[in-house]
């Protein structure tokens, strides 16, 4: 805190002033803070909102693609409720994976373009007594653990939404899901903000067509990267490895790793490309965030 | 620059220099003193600003001190810089050369130690949408390191002085464009800043707001509060503002009292002569018989004399266009303002 002291010294009405300030690193560490606990306070208003919001796009999946079709004959993975179960164990993972990527688009992404754009807001923001990259830092932080919550809300929608004999076989794995997960949600969020500082508040709507579409859909959410190999011209297994660019496959075969003992790629590999998402991104995002406040 | 600010002086400068132990700033503090130059609350030395494919300087080698204690005007015309100016100060705008301090940082050094000594109001409404009014000014608090308790009692007290305490609960959508720019002023003091700065405070206010904010900005002046605002209102200038740097083209034309600054225009008596036919012959028939005309110009249909020494200077214009047949429509007389100073320096209007 800033307090000057004003006094007037006789006839001159010279002023001396005390200037005190706290270290930049104190002032950072509490400004952080108040700034994880501002999100933390809006969250909570809008907790029905952001359950709701969540809970929408995978509770719609599972059941259409759990329910409806094996309901219609038209089940995935095969006849029978054994295809479809070993489809479900597939796509529930896969769910969890593409909430925690929609939760870094709508809670970072999609605030952040608003608030660069007509509401203003960001301008008032950096000007907490800390350095600018830590604002942003502050918003992948939240992200990143409104990413951890709607994980943990979503993964029980496969256990009730479901048509009879359509089970999906989770199988947790309890020390990748708590390194996983967390380093998913922070590339994610860091995606999130990458996206909300790159296209102004009137392009959103190509950003869901040209990024947000084609991530989702070729992402790996509603098979595993393992099985796209057939997928073939000549003898060369294009998809697979186009698919390869994709953050979101890391994070879908991870959640594979994580909630199912189904095929994934090999977790040495998942590892350091989600955390090297999660870096690259973060850097970038950062970088766009200092200029688009700077000039 | 007369009494200027002693910042960073004596005892005053060693104590501030204990709390900030470890910072890099204590010795480019020191560096600064040992220049020995008596410093306002806001220095800036040769401050110059070109933005990236501009070939023009924004802010051209820029002086300035402000001192502590007063309410200092930016006043020019859109583009003349004031807010490039503001925003450097304010760490937002990356200066191209030259240095800006308040209260003794850096600021393009140190920005985020600077920015614990600045309260901005900005042009637009910049409130949290999503938290309420009260929130928004307990948020602030705990922003600038204020404990839970403390912002809780300070945004109370500041809801009631700024008579918004009906409001606290109230979504800040809910605000009209005054209430909202007094919430905004209320925020920007809730750290006690060195220097609060307002940018175009009043543009697009109504004029009761804009009154109230005068109001209030006075007030908080009386008690101490050092205000930068810039603005292109020269009424505001004039009737809020202890000194007023006149600003175009990123360069201060002229800096003083505005008192001061219309007393150089060596003005007392402005006179705005509408008449009917040659309004060039007859600016020069006036400026050739009525005494103490010191400049005359057409503009907007009307001949505008400037006097020197000289009130009562109607009935002299009345008689001599009379004798040379003009036809009179309208003859008003008014003191000199900050507008005649701007076009007296510039040859523009400053709303161009």
């Amino acid at each position: 805190m800033a307090v000057v002291t004003t006094e007037e010294t006789g006839s001159t009405a010279a002023r001396h002033i005390e200037v005190h300030l706290r270290p930049v690193v104190a002032a950072s560490y509490t400004a952080l803070g108040a700034l994880l606990l501002r999100d933390l306070r809006v969250l909570w208003k809008d907790k029905w909102i952001f359950v709701t919001r969540t809970l929408i796009q995978p509770f719609l999946l599972c059941f259409v693609f759990l329910y409806v079709f094996p309901k219609i004959g038209q089940g995935v993975g095969g006849h029978g409720p054994g295809g479809e179960s070993a489809f479900a164990t597939v796509l529930v993972p896969g769910v969890v994976g593409i909430s925690i990527m929609f939760q870094g688009v709508q809670s970072i992404a999609l605030n952040m373009a608003q608030e660069f754009g007509f509401t203003r807001e960001i301008e008032d923001r950096v000007q907490a007594p800390c350095p600018i990259w830590l604002v942003a830092l502050a918003k992948v932080l939240s992200g990143a653990a409104q990413g951890v919550i709607s994980a943990a809300i979503v993964l029980p929608i496969a256990d009730v939404v479901h048509a009879a004999g359509v089970h999906a076989h989770l199988d947790l794995h309890w020390w990748v899901v708590l390194t996983m997960v967390p380093a998913a949600c922070i590339a994610m969020a860091s995606l999130g903000l990458v996206l909300g500082t790159s296209f102004q508040p009137r392009n959103i709507g190509l950003m869901f067509g040209f990024i947000i579409l084609p991530i989702t859909f070729l992402g790996g959410t509603y098979y595993s990267w393992t099985t796209l190999a057939p997928v073939k011209i000549g003898g060369f297994s294009w998809l697979q490895t186009l698919v390869l660019l994709n953050p979101l496959i890391y994070v879908n075969e991870g959640m594979r790793a994580a909630f199912t003992s189904f095929d994934h790629m090999h977790l040495y590999v998942v590892y350091p490309v989600v955390i090297g998402f999660a870096a690259v991104l973060l850097a970038l995002g950062l970088r766009n965030f200092r200029r688009r406040v700077l000039s | 620059m007369g009494a200027a600010t002693p910042l960073g002086h004596g005892d005053g400068a060693k104590r501030p220099m204990a709390t900030m132990a470890g910072m890099s700033v204590v010795t480019q503090r020191a560096g600064h003193l040992e220049a020995g130059s008596p410093t306002g609350i806001i220095h800036t030395e040769a401050l110059t600003k070109v933005y990236p494919r501009a070939d023009f300087a924004a802010v051209d080698h820029l002086d300035l001190d402000v001192r502590a204690g007063e309410i200092f005007g930016l006043l020019g015309p859109n583009g003349a810089g004031k807010t490039t100016t503001a925003g450097i100060l304010t760490t937002r705008v990356v200066p191209t050369s030259g240095r800006a301090f308040v209260g003794g940082i850096d600021v393009a050094a140190h920005p985020a130690l600077a920015k614990q000594l600045s309260g901005i109001v900005s042009q637009q409404n910049t409130l949290d949408r999503q938290l309420t009014v009260w929130e928004n000014l307990y948020f602030h608090g705990r922003l600038f390191g204020m404990g839970a308790a403390t912002s809780r009692r300070i945004a109370t007290e500041l809801l009631e002085q700024f008579q918004l305490d009906r409001w606290a609960k109230a979504s800040v959508y809910a605000l009209s464009g005054g209430m909202a720019q007094r919430l905004m002023v209320a925020r920007a003091i809730f750290h006690r800043p060195a220097v609060l700065f307002l940018d175009e405070p009043t543009a697009g206010l109504d004029p009761q707001s804009r009154l109230a904010l005068w109001e209030i900005l006075q007030r908080l002046n009386a008690e101490g509060q050092t205000i930068l605002l810039t603005t292109h209102y020269m009424e505001e200038a004039d009737k809020l503002c202890d000194r007023v740097a006149i600003m175009d083209h990123g360069r201060i034309l002229a800096l003083d009292t505005p008192a001061d600054l219309k007393r150089a225009l060596g003005t007392d008596t402005i006179a705005t002569v509408r008449a009917v036919g040659d309004l060039d012959a007859l600016s020069e028939v006036l400026t050739r018989e009525v005494e103490g005309v010191t400049r005359a110009r057409v503009s907007e249909g009307a001949v505008q004399l400037q006097f020197s020494g000289r009130h009562r200077v109607v009935p002299d214009i009345v008689l001599a266009a009379d004798r040379h047949g003009f036809d009179l429509i309208d003859v008003s007389v008014a003191e000199p303002t900050l507008e005649t100073v701007f076009i007296s320096l510039t040859g523009r209007e400053l709303r161009d």
